[in-house]
């Protein structure tokens, strides 16, 4: 088990390197002049536009400047952006943001999704489960930027149940609404996955062993059907946790959180490397971690799995 | 609890546009708007709405976002009236005899906010900071006007260079200031408002980096906290001002917002009192909403369309009438912009002192049918008619689409190619004269003068067509040297004719600002110019 967690994360090195250096390519791709952008309409003298691009290392080829780039990152240096902001300032300023979103809309998901895939699930058929179809089929139909501005409109300016923008009122009053929005979509995988794979369940041998055994109903679904049920749940769970945190850009957007995804997007159309790349690799790293956690949990629910 | 901000100007580069098809959806299901609660505790202070400044330095931005704060905390020599006109602010007196040879004097009692004194030497030590070529200010050509400029900033690239102040400043004594100019410049007054030409204090000028976190200005309100980046800029009165401009309220927030859409939401609510710009889609909503609290006014920004002159095949002046002609300008404003665009008669729009209504004619009016026949005169189009744009604004490519119709149409040149840019990309495209058609072109005064116009987009120095007219660089010399005010501007009028006739570039409309405020605040002013909101007037309710 030990081991297979240590080799798990000593694949991680690679990928690391893999990850950032494609980025920094596809970044450094991208066409445009970020130093004279910034200027706009307004005239800038050659010389300033000359002592900025070696302030950044735009006039060094492309593998020198990743070299430089990495060589700061591994005295934890995470570099400047164009305008000359530190970006681990930026970056931790708006990790906060993007993980009190992506949790509160991790939650709703997890809690609310399973609930409803679960009365459903058990009630194969019937009008809760259409009524939990044909809801989630909407909310999927529906796209994020239509169904966040609706809220906003309706439930943050209309009736002013929630704060219509902003992160004035703090975690959790400021990020609910978003966060409902922004796991809407993941709510919907997340009970429809849980219906189907728990109505499966319900007509397996061992489910109808429990029952002969003479087991209670909650028991038997709750301690067998459901646990084997939300093996796929967990793997989705886990990969869209990682969506939420880096995903986030629409719903960031319109509910104005200076979040991870906002800034991702801005410094891409602004061709900023240094923080495109710093961003992406502790996205990528929150990706391995939580896909190490969900192979682990897999143990836990089915205890067939064994790691060695 | 509460929330305020404004706006102003160029979202272009920032505020992603989303929503235009969410809000025809949420339009469409009906949803009555609300008046918007009355924004919180009346402690004094307002908010405003704006998108995140790049740079907090005067003399390091020309971005209006930055200009929104720094222009409340730093106080300038000059300012502008609300005519445009330059008049005295941290100065006592700015006066020139050969229009060569300024003589500041500052106004005596001054501080910053740290208690530090305002004197002649905080000027200098600005503008030397901000003219020196390594610091790489964004705002550094601004003061190519100033003798000395060309020894900090060498043509060649890599050179180092041979000063590092301006020669062309002088300090002769606490409260004066000797400016000597590269060549006579009648504007220099209206240079001074320009916000880069803000005073330093030397605790700034030490550490630049603490100073953006927490700029010490000599303004009527002194920073609250640093800066809250990507949040807002909490703004206070300062007690200790002694100048001309007192706030009548307690302090103004900058509240950032990425996206236009949610900042007009927030504005409906009550949560920001007042939003410079509201976004183009939301405008025939706001009127109806805001009522008497929706803010029009006239700006300053123009589009234009260049021709890339050094290209042969646009080098005839008849051809590029003849495509002026056949822009509908009033069309184009109903069709894109609501009607509330006011088209082009003129290079230099209405707000700024020595505009005339007209001076373009009909060379400015629709006129198909006179722009056939010069058309035929310049002998025609051969090959693709490329249009270039960025893509920072869909409205650009709708305008684009009906210049380009009308080319098919009235002209008959049916192979016409759009070349949409990113906007990143397009500003070196232009500097490196690689279009191969017309191009949109853009400018927000950065002070009210035809000047400011005229000498940076046509003056043959520098300009993006391959323009070159001697007669033109000639008068706008002339008028540079003209002390007496009504006499440059007739000279600067002479200098626009001559770019008319010629027609490198074709004006097409000048912007209104659309803005709108809470039932929080009254007497809510937008200048037209780079001051843009004048926060101290604002009272709180």
């Amino acid at each position: 088990m030990w081991r297979y967690v240590l080799r798990r994360l000593l694949q991680a090195v690679p990928v690391f390197f893999g990850t950032t250096l494609l980025i920094y390519v596809m970044v450094f791709a991208l066409p445009g002049d970020p130093i004279q952008a910034l200027a706009g309409d307004k005239p800038v003298p050659d010389n300033v536009l000359q002592t900025l691009r070696d302030r950044y290392n735009l006039n060094d080829p492309l593998l020198v400047q990743y070299g430089k780039y990495m060589w700061a990152l591994a005295q934890g240096d995470l570099g400047e952006n164009y305008t000359g902001q530190s970006v681990s300032e930026m970056l931790s300023g708006r990790w906060t943001v993007t993980a009190r979103l992506a949790l509160t809309a991790w939650i709703f998901e997890l809690a609310i999704g399973i609930a409803l895939g679960v009365w459903a699930g058990l009630r194969r058929g019937r009008f809760a489960d259409t009524l939990v179809l044909g809801g989630t089929t909407l909310v999927i139909a529906v796209p994020v930027f239509v169904l966040g501005y609706a809220a906003q409109l309706l439930f943050g300016l209309h009736w002013q149940i929630f704060p219509t923008a902003g992160t004035d009122e703090g975690w959790p009053v400021s990020y609910l609404l978003p966060g409902i929005v922004l796991g809407s979509l993941g709510l919907s995988y997340v009970a429809r996955l849980t219906r189907t794979s728990l109505s499966e369940n319900l007509r397996a041998d061992y489910v109808r062993t429990a029952n002969a055994k003479g087991l209670s109903r909650a028991r038997v679904v709750g301690r067998h059907a459901l646990r084997n049920s939300l093996i796929p749940v967990v793997t989705y769970l886990g990969v869209d946790f990682g969506n939420l945190m880096g995903g986030a850009v629409v719903t960031e957007g319109i509910f104005n959180l200076p979040g991870i995804g906002q800034q991702v997007f801005q410094s891409i159309q602004l061709k900023e490397g240094p923080v495109v790349v710093g961003a992406v690799t502790v996205l990528v790293l929150i990706f391995l971690l939580v896909n190490l956690v969900v192979d682990l949990l897999y143990g836990v629910l089915d205890p067939r799995i064994r790691y060695e | 609890m509460t929330s305020q901000w404004g706006v102003r100007c160029r979202w272009g580069m920032r505020w992603k546009v989303a929503g235009a098809v969410a809000v025809a959806l949420t339009a469409s299901l009906g949803l009555s708007a609300c008046g918007g609660d009355e924004a919180g505790a009346s402690d004094g202070t307002f908010t405003v709405g704006h998108s995140e400044p790049d740079h907090l330095v005067p003399a390091n931005t020309t971005s209006s976002y930055s200009f929104d704060v720094i222009t409340e905390l730093f106080d300038n020599l000059m300012t502008l009236d609300g005519g445009g006109k330059a008049v005295p602010l941290a100065a006592e007196s700015v006066t020139s005899g050969d229009q060569k040879v300024w003589t500041v004097k500052v106004r005596a009692g001054q501080k910053f906010h740290n208690g530090e004194p305002v004197t002649a030497q905080s000027f200098a030590d600005a503008w030397n900071n901000a003219a020196y070529g390594p610091n790489a200010m964004s705002a550094n050509s601004y003061f190519s006007y100033i003798k000395g400029y060309e020894e900090m900033n060498p043509e060649d690239e890599n050179a180092k260079p041979k000063a590092e102040t301006l020669s062309g400043l002088e300090v002769a004594g606490p409260d004066t200031l000797k400016v000597t100019l590269n060549a006579p410049f009648s504007q220099f007054p209206l240079l001074l408002t320009y916000p880069a030409y803000a005073p330093m204090p030397k605790a700034g000028l030490k550490d630049l980096k603490a100073f953006e976190e927490h700029p010490i200005g000599n303004g009527p309100y002194q920073m609250d906290g640093n800066w809250e980046r990507n949040k807002q800029i909490k703004l206070v009165a300062y007690p200790g001002y002694a100048g001309p401009r007192k706030a009548k309220n307690k302090g103004v927030t900058w509240k950032s917002y990425s996206n236009a859409d949610t900042a007009y939401t927030d504005l409906r609510a009550g949560r920001i009192d007042v939003l410079q710009t509201i976004p183009s889609a939301k405008v025939p909503e706001a009127k109806r909403l805001l009522g008497d609290r929706f803010l029009a006014r006239k700006m300053s920004t123009t589009d234009y369309l260049g021709f890339p002159v050094f290209d042969k095949r646009f080098a005839n002046p008849d051809l590029r009438k003849a495509i002026s002609m056949v822009i509908d300008r009033q069309g184009i404003n109903k069709a894109v912009y609501n009607g509330d665009f006011f088209p082009a008669d003129s290079l230099i729009p209405s707000i700024i002192p020595g505009h005339r209504d007209n001076a373009c004619g009909e060379l400015c009016a629709y006129d198909p049918a006179k722009a056939k026949q010069l058309f035929d005169k310049a002998g025609g189009f051969k090959g693709t008619m490329e249009l270039y744009f960025s893509n920072a604004q869909p409205t650009y490519a709708q305008w684009m689409r009906i210049i380009a119709n009308s080319l098919r149409d009235n002209l008959g040149i049916t192979d016409v190619q759009f070349r949409q840019v990113p906007a990143s990309d397009y500003f070196s495209m232009l500097r490196e004269r690689k279009e191969k058609g017309p191009y949109r072109q853009n400018w927000e005064a950065d002070y009210p003068s035809p000047q400011n116009y005229l000498e940076n987009m046509w003056g043959s120095a520098d300009n993006r067509m391959g323009w070159k007219n001697k007669e033109f660089d000639d008068l706008i010399a002339k008028a540079n040297r003209t002390a007496d005010q009504q006499q440059a501007l007739a000279l600067y009028n002479q200098a626009e004719d001559i770019a008319i006739q010629e027609m490198p570039m074709i004006p097409l409309w000048t912007w209104a600002g659309q803005g709108g405020r809470s039932k929080n605040v009254e007497n809510v002013t937008i200048t037209p110019y780079s001051t843009g909101l004048v926060a101290t007037d604002v009272t709180v309710k």
